[in-house]
């Protein structure tokens, strides 16, 4: 749901950018026409572009007029439904200097730079141990992908009984059988290892499966080659693996950026944001503002920011991984 | 130094891959050529220890190495893809099997890097990533870094199949002059006959995971024991023709030559014709001469490929010199010199003569 938002999002670009295209395409395939002087095929024909107005209404109604409006709230000031006041940049300005904001935004990035630190390279030395052939394959496959296909919010009902330390089996098993005191609704680090652990359990499996779809395309004489040279089994995985993972991995470090940065669904099941603020990430407070508060204003704002760094992150992460492989 | 590969099976998924296999490989190079799936990589992957066969012994200096891991054996492997390190340069790719090898000095790498890079034309190129070189130049690489560490066994498994027109002849050409001196036994597969009777060397035919004949190239491509033998040695393919017997004489498709050797009324035959033997110009006297109808010309520009529909819907192929141009459906004769003609038993099992020399291989 979060991606095919992302997707949509970036929608209006792509559409304007293509539309004129094919109108002129259209143009360029008549001009060696043009020798034979032909009055009927000089009309410059632009019915290309009744091809495009599917795209152009459906991109408009889901993703442009909607931002569109939001962009419009932030903006404003609105006393009522009739009563309200054009305010300019003041709303991105508080925002901006907000504290509360500014915590969240850490708190988000921290959040995604461990998810990526611990995800990849799990969901790599997964990938690396997974069977090649057999029947393991199917079990091995099943087995990794099974939290991906449970809901964002039954993972946290799932997590949040889990590690509860009375009746939940994770939560008991750290307090009476590590003797470790573990309380995620009072203890804020308790609170923060328990969202980490949940995403890690959630979306390890993803990179895992990516990484193991680019392992099996590597072809076997490789492997061999490396056998005959008497190369170990690290420098296999780091001369031989790893650079041909370098596409799939792009690809994973994206998404589960995206992803961990937009995090919502679990921990406001599993904390609520809490305890105090440790887990109020940054989707966290602005639903807070948006939908508890009913600051339109404020929401907007921060809605726009949140989506503008969302997309400076990404394009700096893609320029970056693809820019090394040179 | 000899390999001997003693009644090696190999059989995967109920298929039989090789089927007792018997060889004395010695020192220097030995071809072994087949067409697709004949079991040559995987002869090559049992005597390089990276299959260990269902049953049989390999023999590298009488010593029994069958179940000795590929690690702990002394081969280099070349393979149809080319296969290098890709975060690695051309200069680490050549020395990481010296490094990586406890018996060799450790600083006599950089000289010995260079020493082969010079020998296979990558000075200029150590530098370079894989990704960054032609497909000749990766195989280059890949043939340096077999070559860099010296080894009992060098496999190298159809080298040059994946490589262009040009660049496969120049490399077989270097290939050539640096396997002269080489020590240790060489083992190269391939599927092209023109390839195997460049090298000259002692050579292998394989077939359907069996050995059909062992020995000197040229002679097997001027006597092939089998049909199967003059087939895999023949590009283009060999033309195939029934005959009979009959009173002294061989009698094809209406035509007739006489028998090279006595053979018993009546007994029938297969007539094997290269393609380039066949002339539709005119034969010298004694000629075979069998009416046609042209099918299809295929034109290569150093030959045109007659395509012939012979009475009684028998195809044969005529090799002709240089570009020609024909009409499909004319009529024409197709001339075969009787002493171009390989006569073999009905079944194809065995050659019984070559017209020309009347050689019976097995007596």
């Amino acid at each position: 749901m979060r991606l095919a938002r992302a997707a949509r999002r970036k929608g209006p670009g792509v559409s304007e950018e293509s539309a004129p295209r094919a109108g002129g395409e259209v143009a360029v395939a008549e001009a060696p026409a043009e020798d034979e002087r032909r009055p009927v095929l000089k009309r410059k024909d632009n019915r290309a572009w009744w091809l495009v107005l599917p795209v152009v209404v459906s991109v408009a109604f889901t993703a442009v007029i909607p931002l569109m409006t939001v962009v419009n709230f932030s903006v404003q000031d609105v006393f009522g439904p009739n009563d309200r006041v054009f305010v300019g940049l003041e709303w991105f300005r508080s925002v901006a200097r907000d504290p509360e904001v500014r915590a969240a935004l850490v708190r988000t990035l921290l959040f995604s730079a461990q998810v990526l630190l611990l995800e990849i390279p799990l969901g790599v030395a997964l990938a690396v141990c997974m069977p090649r052939r057999g029947v393991q394959v199917s079990v091995a496959l099943v087995l990794v992908a099974l939290p991906l296909l449970i809901p964002w919010n039954v993972v946290g009902t799932i997590w949040q009984i889990f590690a509860r330390g009375d009746i939940g089996l994770g939560g008991w098993t750290i307090n009476n059988v590590l003797g470790v005191n573990f309380n995620y609704t009072l203890d804020s680090t308790d609170a923060w290892i328990t969202v980490l652990v949940m995403d890690v359990w959630h979306w390890t499996p993803l990179v895992a499966l990516l990484a193991y779809a680019g392992l099996r395309s590597i072809p076997e004489p490789y492997f061999q080659a490396a056998q005959i040279d008497g190369a170990s089994a690290w420098s296999t995985f780091r001369h031989i693996q790893l650079p041909r993972l370098r596409g799939v991995l792009t690809i994973a470090i994206l998404l589960r950026f995206m992803d961990s940065f937009m995090i919502y669904t679990e921990p406001f099941v599993v904390t609520g944001g809490g305890p105090g603020n440790a887990t109020s990430f940054l989707s966290i407070l602005l639903s807070k503002i948006a939908v508890g508060q009913f600051d339109l204003g404020p929401a907007g704002a921060f809605s726009l920011l949140y989506f503008l760094i969302v997309q400076i992150l990404c394009y700096v992460f893609f320029t970056v991984l693809t820019r090394s492989g040179r | 130094m000899t390999v001997i590969l003693d009644g090696i099976s190999v059989r995967q998924r109920g298929e039989t891959w090789l089927d007792d296999i018997n060889l004395e490989l010695p020192d220097g190079m030995t071809t072994v050529l087949g067409p697709m799936t004949a079991g040559k990589t995987t002869l090559m992957r049992v005597v390089g220890g990276l299959l260990t066969p269902g049953a049989g012994r390999v023999l590298v200096n009488g010593k029994d190495v069958t179940r000795i891991s590929v690690r702990k054996r002394s081969v280099a492997f070349v393979y149809q893809q080319f296969i290098n390190y890709p975060s690695l340069t051309v200069y680490e790719n050549i020395a990481s099997p010296l490094r990586l090898d406890p018996r060799h000095r450790r600083d006599g790498v950089d000289r010995r890097v260079r020493e082969v890079a010079e020998l296979m034309g990558l000075t200029g190129l150590l530098g370079r990533r894989p990704a960054e070189l032609s497909g000749g130049q990766q195989q280059r690489t890949a043939i340096a870094r077999a070559l860099a560490r010296p080894v009992d066994v060098l496999l190298l498994d159809e080298p040059l199949a994946n490589l262009d027109f040009k660049l496969r002849e120049q490399l077989r050409a270097d290939l050539k002059s640096m396997f002269a001196d080489s020590s240790g036994v060489v083992l190269y597969s391939t599927a092209d006959p023109n390839e195997a009777l460049t090298f000259a060397a002692p050579t292998v035919v394989l077939g359907e995971g069996r050995v059909r004949h062992v020995g000197d190239v040229a002679a097997m491509y001027d006597h092939p024991p089998t049909l199967a033998v003059a087939a895999t040695l023949s590009d283009p393919p060999l033309n195939l023709l029934p005959g009979v017997v009959q009173d002294g004489r061989i009698e094809v498709l209406g035509a007739s030559f006489p028998a090279p050797r006595a053979h018993a009324s009546g007994r029938t035959v297969l007539l094997g014709v290269r393609p380039h033997q066949v002339t539709i110009a005119g034969g010298g006297p004694g000629a075979l001469e069998l009416p046609a109808e042209i099918r299809l010309a295929e034109v290569t520009g150093s030959a045109t490929f007659l395509h012939l529909l012979l009475q009684g819907g028998r195809h044969l192929v005529a090799q002709l010199a240089g570009t020609r141009q024909f009409t499909p459906g004319e009529r024409t004769v197709a001339y075969v010199d009787p002493a171009h003609v390989f006569v073999f038993d009905e079944d194809g099992g065995r050659l019984l003569a070559t017209s020309a020399a009347e050689v019976d291989l097995h007596g």
